[in-house]
């Protein structure tokens, strides 16, 4: 069962049928690199390593993300407005946690 | 009345000369401060939605009380301020004591997520509005403190503040542009941090640059510097949740 | 004032050098996308700052020149970084849902560097972009 999780996902309220919208996606996570040094306690990774976006019946965007991704990750996309629907985000995080948010896009 | 009339025009003059002290905006790369004005580009937004929820979360919320958010719409540009105990609050400070006395909770803590949060989540309200602190009456003995602090040499580096922050404004240290350090965007994201902090966490850092005694999170001193630095501000737009590198 | 911060302050900050990829990491990261493919230097709009003002967050956006028709799209858009201790950074998977190939994030510099990026398109295709990057550091830094 996946968890919400903190982001801010900004798309237009409404676009045309056909017109290409830009979707900007920042969510809450510290993004931790292992940490393996001389002197410092070892912890493995744990970031997200993929975003999967799903709109109208269709993964229409996915993102792989190594730990050179920023902590509090920015990733911005493009997808075209083909019916009134929710596009699906889900997360998946180092340990098998996932997370999910909704956010809705009317089409006219 | 006419005596503290006068030490106010003297404090106020002795406040630099305003026309001087440019916002902190001013000093961003021309990236960061569309990044800061951005709220679908900023990370700091993270925190202000987190604030929001909390605002109105539970039996005894701050919304039970003050009602939306909204009505904390210029609250920020007047603190740091002096509450009628006289002990001199900054906005972090007015939280916990709410937090306390009107919700019988415990403190959240300096530097701890939800009181970033909250903070960041009212400060955003008086976003774009001028600075507008209390400098005379129970304040000046205040201000006068976070003055004398703000002209003192400290550190083996045996800085003032000025030093850097009137004197360099505008000039590059390393990678950094020098501000006339306002603290009018905090909290603040900064990149260095990977996280949204509090005008102190920022003030620790400035003590260690210069070598000198780190204090703590809302100590008197820093406190007091807070309100100096709040009137150097005076008229200039409150930023927070700023976007600092 | 502790002896052990009083040393850490007197520490020059340093970048991850112990976790700093090797020469050539990169350069493995890119043959394993381009399974034997030579690509185009052409077909990319690559936008990062050339002076990036702290490593622990540099925009890159990534604008391929595509139809984005079922007959012909950009299927993915990888990011790869020669200094990072991991050289692929992030890959990004496209349908001609897409509209337009276009992506945007925010990477972590361990150092001045180059960074590629690389574009596979649905007829098999890759387009090839490399920017050189510096990291400037800050002054006033909690690390001292």
């Amino acid at each position: 069962m996946a968890s919400p999780i903190v982001a801010r996902i900004t798309l237009p309220e409404r676009a045309r049928r056909g017109e290409v919208v830009t979707i900007r996606v920042l969510v809450r996570h510290p993004m931790e690199r292992a940490i393996d040094a001389p002197g410092l306690t070892p912890l493995p990774r744990k970031i997200l390593h993929s975003m999967r976006v799903t709109y109208a019946g269709a993964e229409v965007f996915r993102a792989e993300l190594s730990q050179g991704i920023t902590a509090n990750p920015y990733i911005e996309f493009t997808t075209l407005a083909v019916e009134t629907g929710d596009l699906v985000f889900e997360w998946e995080e180092d340990g098998g946690a996932t997370y999910r948010r909704e956010a809705r896009l009317v089409v006219t | 009345m006419i005596r503290r009339a006068a030490a106010a025009l003297l404090l106020l003059a002795g406040v630099a000369a305003a026309a001087d002290i440019r916002p902190s905006r001013d000093f961003l790369s021309p990236e960061l401060r569309a990044q800061q004005d951005d709220p679908s580009r900023h990370p700091g937004w993270l925190w202000v939605e987190e604030g929001e929820a909390l605002w109105a979360r539970g039996a005894r919320s701050c919304q039970s009380c003050h009602g939306g958010i909204e009505s904390m719409a210029g609250v920020a540009a007047r603190y740091p301020a002096v509450a009628t105990d006289g002990a001199l609050l900054n906005l972090e400070g007015r939280i916990e004591r709410c937090r306390t006395e009107q919700q019988g909770e415990a403190p959240f803590g300096y530097e701890s997520e939800p009181l970033l949060s909250l903070t960041a989540a009212i400060a955003q309200r008086s976003r774009g509005m001028p600075m507008s602190v209390a400098t005379d009456g129970a304040a000046a003995p205040f201000l006068e403190r976070g003055r004398a602090f703000y002209e003192t040499r400290q550190g083996q580096l045996n800085l003032a503040c000025g030093q850097c922050h009137d004197d360099n404004a505008g000039r590059r240290l390393r990678g950094d542009v020098i501000s006339n350090g306002l603290g009018t965007g905090y909290p603040a994201y900064r990149l260095e941090w990977n996280t949204l902090g509090s005008l102190h966490r920022r003030l620790r850092a400035c003590s260690l640059g210069v070598r000198a005694t780190q204090l703590s999170l809302g100590s008197p001193e820093y406190l007091a510097l807070e309100l100096y630095l709040a009137a150097r501000a005076q008229g200039l737009p409150v930023e927070a949740p700023g976007l600092r590198r | 004032m502790t002896t052990a911060t009083r040393r850490a302050v007197l520490l020059l900050p340093v970048a991850a050098s112990a976790a700093m990829a090797q020469e050539g990491d990169m350069a493995a990261a890119e043959r394993a996308i381009l399974a034997g493919r030579t690509p185009r230097e052409a077909g990319i709009a690559f936008d990062m700052p050339r002076l990036s003002e702290n490593g622990n967050s540099v925009d890159v956006a990534v604008r391929v020149d595509s139809p984005m028709t079922a007959a012909d799209h950009v299927r993915a858009i990888h990011i790869l970084s020669e200094k990072n201790p991991v050289p692929r950074v992030a890959s990004f998977f496209l349908t001609p849902r897409a509209g337009r190939a276009e992506v945007a994030t925010r990477i972590r510099l361990a150092t001045s560097q180059q960074i590629i990026v690389l574009a596979e398109t649905s007829a098999g295709e890759v387009h090839r972009a490399a920017r050189e990057v510096i990291v400037v550091l800050g002054a006033c830094v909690e690390g001292g």
